[in-house]
């Protein structure tokens, strides 16, 4: 991708800097990861120091992580496709498609009444084609950028127009309904208070930390994210990766999109579509390197919970004000680019600061 | 007019901690072809930055026609008649040539629209200045690198040049277009153009110098009369210690099978009709001008750009080879031309760069990598070549030439290949780690590897290759036995029209 | 010529024309070019700021949110001061707020050297929600006299067989004011040669004396310059302000910038092209309904087009090349 002005927002780490002998460490992650933990720890103590009745409460608990998992599978996705350095747009249209479907099997498949193995099947159906048509549209994808050529941004900005298209012209513009026993995925709590859906979200970010730091296919796509030409020449073969990570793409899509619908008890073509930036921003500020080949799960995590907090409380704040979502909007985009200076600046002063030590 | 046209005292830049210039200081007069040696990371293009007012000195004065600059910027040095022609000759791709060559003029001279009769007529009057003519109308990603190279000329010479550099010019040409080149500087200097010429081409700066530079580490070593200096000199000045030109001698097993070979490979418009040998053990080297075919020879025997016909055979088998995975099944690596963009992940670690192609080997239980494991491969992948670093976990881009192609080779031993194609494999190599890399070549054919060297660095192919082919225009025309040669026949023939 | 991109999309749109056209023969009318024209004006601007953007090997999804910002602010300026006279003021008025909006970027950029998409999309997310948190978020059906009076005046008005009246707006002269003024600036002025430059070899460009930064405040200011007129005239058109309509359409805008033949790379694009792509994508938001299709098919055909008119320029060059057997290298 090289929407970039003239330099990268300075990832890299110059010789000299005390390194860690793990393969598993990337150049000059270490040191975001903690500046990423304390902001996060920092607006939640800011938070709950302002609202202390409301803010650190399981109530309060409960209602962020209802956005949490939906968001956060969608930026998962989105630093999947960053890493190689291209990018996915038409992740909220392919989970808004998979939702749709869903819900049109579901109210096919399991009546109101019905129970017992009969809602198990429907659901498993539904799930099942909802899951093939994330892979399927996830392929689409990566055969248009690698196949035929076309550059991420405008393949995926066309592919979000299509998808977007067909379930309009599915639903005709209207919203579908699932069935009750299905919205126990969305609401329905295990231990008690653990929500599932965060349940789900946890294990697909353990399942993909591994998958990205502890297997050849991580290995090279972070390789391949580097240097694309380099990863040929040693042999990765460049289109079966990108096809394989657009899919995975689409695969959380739907799966992004099964949790909304089990949630919010709707699907609409057009829902979330704040939620491409909101996932690019947690990506960026996870560390995400958009010219690919740098980022963690572990900084996404906590660019995600961090970008909550400041969310939820924003919220209670200002509960007096309408409008509160605006405010957010406002300060997601400033806290994007103050993140993108500090950047600069830190790696200005580490750079100063190897020219004094010699 | 003051007999001295510019004079730099003292600079000195450092780069992250890193002293790229040291105490440098710098003279050059009217009419005089000034060379520049030395290695990569010399100093060397730091150096003409400042000159050109791109970068700013940490300390150090610049004075330009006797007039003193604190603070240099491009626009002044343009002004002052300064002009880079830089190795990737700072063109436009996507404009014509007559716009790069006149674009820049019209900029410096602070004209705010575009007349664009007079932008053809000063590029033409520019071309006639060196004699030469080239499609106004062409853009210039679509014309040759020689003729991208007049363009970048010719646009030196519009600004009212004093002073032209040229930073490595040659390396893209073949030896006729470096004769036009040479051709082209006398002219110049003979209209009182001085020209800084900055190269490691060590025969082409023994021909043309009058003054001979030498930077070594960010450091002046010495700065005299180009007669006063021979090539021995100028290599122990540059690297500091005398080099042995050790030869490579192939003494043939009894094996009778050939490791590789190639029967009346053809791919259209490339090559026609290759046919070779190559024994287990044995060096062979490939050279050609440029456009004689040998790098497309090469990329088809790596599958990058497959041959239309004829026939590969490894070990005796035929084989197909479609694609990179075919040929690095069947035992291929390749060591490419420009290890920047295709050998190495520049801001990966020096380990993760050893182990990509080897990675699948570490995958242990459950599918997930061993660390452990990997860390043992990278370690022996560093032992095994010498690779100095401090730690296997820096960047592969803070390690010098020498070093990170150590780092490509370690990537390709590390899967044991039966036969290595090198392209190129010590350009921009300082000569120090040139001759070991030789002997790491020399020691991998005594292990019973096969290895085809492909260069254009007579010299090079001399001390580790036991017979060369030489190709033009696409066929093979001669072959070589190392022993029954020498440098300069070998030149004369590569040289031949 | 013939291979040009720009030849090609005007095939496309003729031989779309004649498909339409004989499934619907309105389409071959008078009202409906008039139409057309009118749809596309604000779209043609935008896409003409955002041309030269991406000729730079830049991008910028923020000017949707300058439109309605300098759009929104306008109109409650001139309403709180009760101001009724001629629509000139508000452009005075929105085109400074645009620029200024646009330099904020310029500013942001430059001096930090940030990647331009994640850069844009931060300040459209900052515009945006400043816009509606701290200036209002509700739609503004009075909009100021010379607003209103600028919506109901056309340029043309002529009277169908039907005996229906059918007029082009004057706005249309806004665009062809700054399709010239876009298309002089980029073939005749040294500035205009920059942003070719700069797009094609950014250091090159640094090298040979271009102050990078001077383009880049001009790039994104003449975009948010733009965007503001574009505001003023969207309200004009659509007879309100809303505030939040507008943010969304950045990625057709886009698209017809590249559907016309500018590279997203950087360094090739035309005016011509860029109104070409404007034009194909109005001619399908409009048109399909006169097809009989549905217009809940819009999305899909233009997301189809996009597919295609990037698809096959792209898989020819990979031909050409002769990568087509290659597993991609960029």
């Amino acid at each position: 991708m090289r929407i970039n002005n003239a330099g990268t927002t300075g990832q890299s780490r110059p010789a000299g800097t005390p390194p860690k002998l793990s393969i598993f460490s990337l150049a000059a992650r270490d040191g975001n990861l903690t500046r990423l933990f304390v902001i996060m720890v920092a607006i939640f103590l800011v938070m709950s120091l302002a609202r202390p009745d409301i803010f650190p409460t399981l109530s309060n608990f409960n209602s962020m992580s209802v956005q949490i998992p939906e968001i956060g599978i969608l930026a998962i996705a989105i630093m999947l496709t960053m890493l190689t350095g291209g990018i996915d747009l038409s992740v909220t249209s392919t989970a808004n498609l998979c939702g749709i479907v869903t819900a049109i099997i579901l109210t096919a498949l399991v009546p109101p009444t019905a129970a017992g193995p009969q809602v198990v099947f429907g659901i498993a159906v539904a799930v099942a084609v909802a899951i093939t048509i994330g892979l399927a549209c996830g392929l689409f994808n990566g055969y248009l950028i690698s196949r035929v050529g076309i550059t991420p941004i405008l393949a995926t900005l066309g592919t979000l127009t299509l998808y977007m298209g067909i379930a309009i012209a599915i639903t005709k513009g209207t919203a579908m309904f699932a069935v009750p026993q299905f919205l126990w995925l969305g609401s329905g709590t295990i231990v008690g208070f653990v929500p599932v859906p965060l349940i789900i979200f946890a294990a697909l970010a353990l399942v993909f930390a591994l998958i990205l730091n502890r297997t050849a296919f991580g290995f090279r796509l972070y390789m391949m994210g580097t240097n694309a030409t380099a990863a040929r020449f040693s042999g990765i073969n460049n289109a079966h990766m990108l096809v394989q990570t657009y899919m995975l793409s689409g695969l959380l899509a739907s799966i992004a999109g099964l949790i909304f619908l089990a949630r919010s008890n709707s699907a609409k073509a057009d829902y979330g579509s704040t939620y491409i930036l909101q996932a690019i921003l947690i990506a960026v500020l996870g560390g995400v390197n958009p010219s690919g080949g740098f980022g963690k799960i572990a900084g996404l995590v906590m660019a995600l919970l961090s970008l909550q907090f400041l969310s939820s409380g924003l919220s209670m704040l200002l509960i007096r004000y309408s409008g509160s979502n605006f405010l957010k909007e406002f300060a997601w985009g400033a806290l994007l680019i103050a993140v993108m200076v500090i950047d600069y600046y830190s790696n200005r002063r580490r750079d100063r600061a190897l020219v004094e030590k010699t | 007019m003051p007999e001295e046209l510019l004079c730099v005292n003292n600079i000195t830049k450092s780069y992250a901690g890193v002293k790229a210039l040291e105490d440098v200081s710098l003279n050059i007069n009217r009419g005089e072809i000034h060379c520049l040696v030395g290695e990569n990371g010399s100093g060397k293009s730091t150096l003409i930055k400042i000159i050109a007012g791109v970068v700013t000195p940490d300390a150090g004065e610049i004075h330009i026609n006797g007039k003193h600059y604190p603070k240099l910027r491009p626009i002044d040095s343009i002004r002052e008649g300064i002009q880079i022609i830089y190795q990737d000759f700072s063109l436009f791709p996507n404009l014509t040539v007559a716009e790069n060559i006149a674009l820049n003029h019209e900029l410096a001279r602070g004209q705010k629209l575009v007349n664009w009769r007079r932008v053809r007529q000063v590029a033409t009057a520019a071309m006639q200045q060196i004699g030469i003519k080239l499609d106004l109308d062409a853009r210039v990603e679509q014309i040759s690198v020689a003729d991208k190279q007049l363009t970048a000329i010719s646009r030196a010479l519009l600004q009212n040049a004093q002073l032209i550099i040229m930073d490595e010019p040659t390396t893209a040409l073949t030896q006729r277009e470096v004769r036009s080149l040479f051709a082209v500087i006398k002219s110049l200097q003979a209209r009182g153009i001085s020209i800084l010429f900055v190269s490691h081409k060590l025969n082409e700066v023994l021909e043309i110098s009058n003054k001979t530079m030498i930077l070594r580490n960010g450091r002046k070593v010495v700065d005299a009369d180009a007669r006063e200096f021979d090539r021995a000199k100028l290599v122990y000045y540059m690297t500091g210690r005398q080099i042995d030109d050790s030869t490579y001698d192939y003494r043939p097993g009894e094996l009778t099978v050939p490791l590789l070979k190639v029967e009346n490979l053809t791919s259209h418009g490339n090559f026609s009709d290759i046919s070779f040998e190559l024994m287990p053990g044995e060096i062979l080297g490939i050279t050609g001008l440029l456009g004689s075919g040998r790098t497309e020879l090469a990329l088809a025997l790596f599958g990058v750009q497959p041959a239309d016909s004829g026939t590969i055979s490894v070990e005796g088998k035929p084989v197909e080879i479609c694609s990179i995975q075919d040929s690095i099944a069947h035992g291929i690596g390749y060591v490419p031309e420009d290890r920047l963009t295709e050998g190495l992940f520049l801001d990966q670690s020096i380990g993760r760069n050893i182990v990509v192609r080897t990675i699948d080997r570490y995958v242990g239980r459950g599918g997930l990598l061993d660390g452990r494991e990997v860390e043992k491969g990278i370690q022996a992948g560093v032992n095994q070549l010498s690779i100095k670093a401090g730690s296997p976990a820096l960047p592969v881009k803070s390690l010098s030439g020498g070093n990170q192609q150590r780092v490509v080779l370690a990537k390709w031993l590390a899967s044991s290949p039966r036969i290595l194609v090198l392209n190129g494999p010590t350009v921009g190599v300082d000569i120090g780690s040139k001759s070991e890399l030789h002997e790491i070549l020399r020691e991998l054919a005594r292990q019973g590897m096969g290895l085809i060297v492909i260069s254009d660095d007579i010299p090079e192919l001399m001390q580790t290759c036991s017979r060369i082919l030489l190709m033009r225009r696409g066929r093979l025309v001669d072959e070589f036995r190392r022993q029954d040669t020498t440098e300069n026949q070998l030149t004369l023939k590569l040289t031949e029209a | 010529m013939l291979k040009t991109n720009e030849f090609l999309v005007a095939l496309t749109i003729v031989g779309l024309s004649l498909v339409i056209g004989l499934i619907s023969p309105a389409y071959f009318t008078i009202a409906n070019l008039f139409d057309l024209l009118r749809s596309a004006t604000v779209t043609g601007m935008l896409a003409l700021g955002v041309l030269i953007v991406i000729i730079s090997g830049q991008i910028d999804v923020s000017f949707t949110a300058i439109t309605a910002f300098s759009m929104y602010v306008t109109v409650k300026i001139l309403n709180a001061i009760g101001f009724n006279g001629t629509v000139l003021v508000a452009f005075l008025i929105s085109a400074p707020i645009g620029l200024a909006l646009g330099l904020i970027n310029a500013a942001i950029i430059s001096r930090f050297k940030l990647p331009t998409l994640i850069v844009t999309l931060g300040t459209q997310s900052l515009f945006r929600g400043f816009l509606l948190f701290f200036i209002g978020s509700n739609l503004i059906r009075d909009i100021p006299g010379g607003m209103e009076a600028f919506w109901k005046a056309n340029l043309v008005t002529l009277t169908t067989p039907e005996g229906a009246l059918t007029h082009l707006h004057s706005s249309i002269l806004l665009l062809v004011a700054a399709a010239l003024v876009t298309w002089f600036l980029l073939k005749y002025t040294m500035l205009g040669r920059g942003i070719y430059a700069l797009g094609g070899a950014p250091e090159a460009a640094e090298r040979a004396g271009f102050s990078i930064n001077g383009i880049q405040m001009f790039i994104y200011g003449y975009v948010g310059f733009l965007a503001g007129i574009a505001g003023v005239a969207y309200g004009s058109l659509n007879r309100q302000a809303d505030p939040t309509r507008l943010v969304g359409s950045e990625l057709d805008v886009i698209a017809a910038v590249v559907l016309g033949g500018a590279i997203i790379t950087g360094g090739r694009g035309s005016v011509i092209g860029t109104l070409l792509g404007v034009f194909l994508i109005t001619i399908v938001n409009n048109s399909l309904i006169l097809m009989g299709i549905p217009s809940i098919w819009q999305k899909v055909v233009i997301g189809l087009i996009i597919i295609v008119g990037t698809g096959l320029p792209a898989y020819q060059n990979r031909r050409a090349v002769g990568r087509l057997s290659a597993n991609l290298a960029e």
